[in-house]
């Protein structure tokens, strides 16, 4: 029993970290596709990452029971809210998201008792730190969805999507340079 | 005999006392450089070596980093005795805190601190060096008298009460700023960096045997230097050392590009305080923010 405990741990832990990096590695590529499909028309990107006890379920259930909503949100599965780095949440910006929503259990509901704790304190931080360096808040929103709040994850998804909108694309960290400057490279 | 002198004196004879006593392996201080103007790291193993140390406000680099295991030639001595100021010893309060020193094991030589010189301050090393040559971090000093020592060099001066105001004054100023005149900001900034990392390897706090942007599976920071590689970077950096920074400067007295590193993590350090109610270098035994949590903690950003 303990054996394959630990086996099963080792498995989804690398697969907890080989996942999202593939998932944000291919995003910025499918999303071109996606651009040309929509006769150009730009829409916004958004990740949301949901943690697999309450979130995750909650979107289930908006599925199963057929409540629709906008169809601009990539969902990243992940175990636990206190899995997501701000690495994480940095490598979506880089890789073209114009939003991210962090999503996951109430307090006090969390599957590992106290994920969602620590991620509170981590993410209160951080949004403060991405703040002062100039990415508007309402890129990065933060919500806690229970498996049984399909109706709630419809309508944050709404509004996440349609505040998105309304900022237009996030185009300070796109245009950022992915080479080094002329000056800094050195002469052949 | 300047006042400098005297303190120089002190230590040379306690150095020398406890290397010959055999209390302690090695003392950690500084020395002059061939360089005027400079001073640089020392270690006595013998009570002879113990000559050479002095103390003036020259000494700005921070010895608690060879009390890490960054520096594992020195900090795997058994016993260890450092030369500390007074910001020294809250970064050695700090590592005490998590568990990365054992303090019975290290004897602090505190000294009192008038302030050291700055990045492209001047100063002879004889005498305090004028305010405007100070270093940032000195002007809004409240650690004059070091809080924690085993034996203490100098007369106890008490630190003159700083106004919150003043010291913020640049941070209150950016957060003004629309968010994307902050941005342009940083990215004039970011724009320099050459990653060099001199930020991390002079920090007393950055100890991980293997940083972040070292692992390669996943690569999650782009070592290139460009704008997103070095933002990522400097963000992750201060984020790392959220709740923990002591503000002791060190990151951006050895930054090569100037940048001004420790308004990110003093910006970090007020809101650490403010949402957690702990500052980092004053108590061993406060927990360390971002590894514990309260159930009532703020959770107004969350929806």
């Amino acid at each position: 029993m303990k054996k394959y405990f630990f086996k099963s741990v080792q498995i989804s832990v690398f697969r907890v970290i080989r996942v999202p990096y593939l998932w944000l590695k291919n995003m910025s590529e499918q999303s071109e596709n996606k651009k040309n499909e929509s006769n150009g028309e730009w829409e916004p990107k958004i990740i949301a990452f949901v943690c697999n006890w309450c979130t995750y379920v909650g979107a289930d259930m908006a599925g199963t029971g057929r409540m629709k909503y906008q169809a601009n949100v990539r969902i990243i599965k992940v175990p636990c809210t206190g899995r997501i780095d701000p690495l994480f949440l940095m490598r979506a910006f880089e890789r073209g998201a114009d939003g991210i929503l962090v999503s996951g259990c109430h307090p006090g509901d969390c599957h590992y008792n106290a994920g969602n704790y620590h991620a509170r304190r981590r993410f209160a931080a951080f949004r403060k730190l991405i703040e002062f360096i100039g990415i508007d808040l309402r890129r990065l929103q933060f919500s806690w969805v229970s498996a049984a709040e399909g109706k709630k994850f419809v309508t944050i998804i709404n509004e996440v999507t349609d505040a998105i909108r309304a900022l237009g694309p996030c185009k300070e960290y796109q245009s950022m340079a992915l080479e080094p400057p002329k000056d800094k490279v050195m002469p052949e | 005999m300047s006042e400098y002198d005297n303190i120089s004196n002190e230590i040379r004879e306690l150095a020398a006392k406890l290397l010959a006593r055999g209390e302690v392996d090695v003392v950690i201080g500084y020395k002059p450089t061939a360089l005027p103007g400079r001073t640089q790291p020392a270690f006595a193993y013998k009570p002879e070596d113990a000559r050479e140390f002095v103390f003036n406000p020259l000494c700005v680099s921070g010895l608690p980093l060879y009390l890490t295991k960054a520096k594992p030639e020195i900090s795997a001595k058994d016993r260890i005795a450092i030369v500390a100021k007074g910001c020294d010893v809250k970064n050695i309060v700090a590592l005490q805190r998590e568990n990365q020193i054992r303090r019975e094991k290290i004897k602090v030589i505190g000294v009192v601190c008038k302030g050291v010189v700055g990045k492209y301050g001047r100063c002879d090393g004889k005498t305090e060096p004028k305010p405007e040559d100070l270093d940032e971090k000195c002007r809004y000093c409240d650690v004059n008298t070091p809080r924690d020592y085993d034996y203490l060099i100098g007369e106890k001066i008490e630190s003159s009460p700083q106004s919150k105001e003043k010291e913020f004054e640049e941070i209150n100023r950016i957060e003004k700023l629309s968010p994307r005149e902050r941005w342009k900001f940083w990215e004039e900034h970011f724009k320099r960096c050459i990653k060099c990392y001199a930020c991390s390897k002079v920090c007393p706090l950055c100890y991980c045997n293997r940083c972040i942007v070292d692992k390669t599976m996943p690569r999650w920071i782009d070592p290139s230097s460009h704008a997103r590689g070095n933002l990522a970077w400097n963000i992750i950096r201060a984020q790392h050392l959220a709740g923990r920074c002591t503000g002791c400067g060190e990151c951006e007295r050895s930054c090569p590009m100037d940048i001004p590193l420790m308004l990110l993590n003093k910006k970090l350090e007020r809101e650490s305080e403010e949402l957690f109610g702990y500052r980092s270098g004053y108590n061993p035994h406060d927990p360390i923010p971002l590894a514990v949590f309260r159930e009532e903690d703020d959770d107004e950003f969350v929806r």
